[in-house]
């Protein structure tokens, strides 16, 4: 069972002083318990309590197809990171090691709504005429 | 975020070895910890009119 240290607690708190809009982790997750779908939930879960501005539901991969359509969710276990817009961050699998400080900031720029890029990104961007799927993989060592 | 030992079928099909790897629309893979620039640069490919073939496999 993940359990969040004390001193990453404190951390995380402070990290969670900048947050502004609410946001909701998105869990989609099964019955028959993929390998590590229950350690998404529950990190989703204490993750979730350290602040009254994150919330969490648990959408069941199969129960829910169609929910799971709604986020674009293809695979198990996902966290959904959604603001009051929804920017497409999907977690997929679950974020250990490394990838936790990185689940946590993506949770504090959806709520900040801050990108952090550059003015010229920003207008390279602009000119984007298609949707750009991004997948980016990580290994928790 | 795709956390490869998870979906090793994925990090097989995208030949993840050595992480981070980005891949973008399922055909451009930026290896590593890349400048801001540079993936933003990478991510523009998507509109090139042919679309990234093999060459791509080795960017």
């Amino acid at each position: 069972m993940p359990t969040i240290t004390d001193k990453d607690r404190k951390t995380i708190q402070e990290w969670f002083q900048k947050l502004r809009d609410p946001v909701r982790l998105v869990v989609f997750s099964q019955e028959h318990e993929c390998e590590y779908c229950q350690e998404t939930r529950e990190i989703a879960a204490e993750v979730a309590s350290l602040s009254d501005r994150i919330t969490v539901e648990v959408h069941d991969f199969l129960a829910e197809a169609n929910v799971a359509q709604q986020y674009g969710v293809d695979k198990i276990p996902a966290i959904a990171v959604v603001g009051p817009q929804d920017y497409g961050v999907r977690n997929y699998g679950f974020p250990s090691g490394y990838e936790f400080p990185t689940f946590v900031q993506g949770i504090v720029d959806v709520s900040t709504g801050e990108h952090g890029l550059s003015e010229a990104t920003l207008q390279q961007l602009a000119q984007l005429d298609q949707p750009v799927h991004m997948q980016v993989f990580v290994t928790p060592t | 975020m795709v956390e490869a030992i998870e979906f090793p079928h994925l990090a097989n099909k995208y030949q993840a070895f050595g992480v981070p790897l980005t891949v973008i629309n399922e055909t451009i893979r930026v290896e590593g910890s890349v400048p801001e620039a540079r993936l933003v640069q990478e991510l523009l490919r998507v509109m090139e009119k042919e679309k990234p073939g093999e060459a791509a496999w080795h960017g």
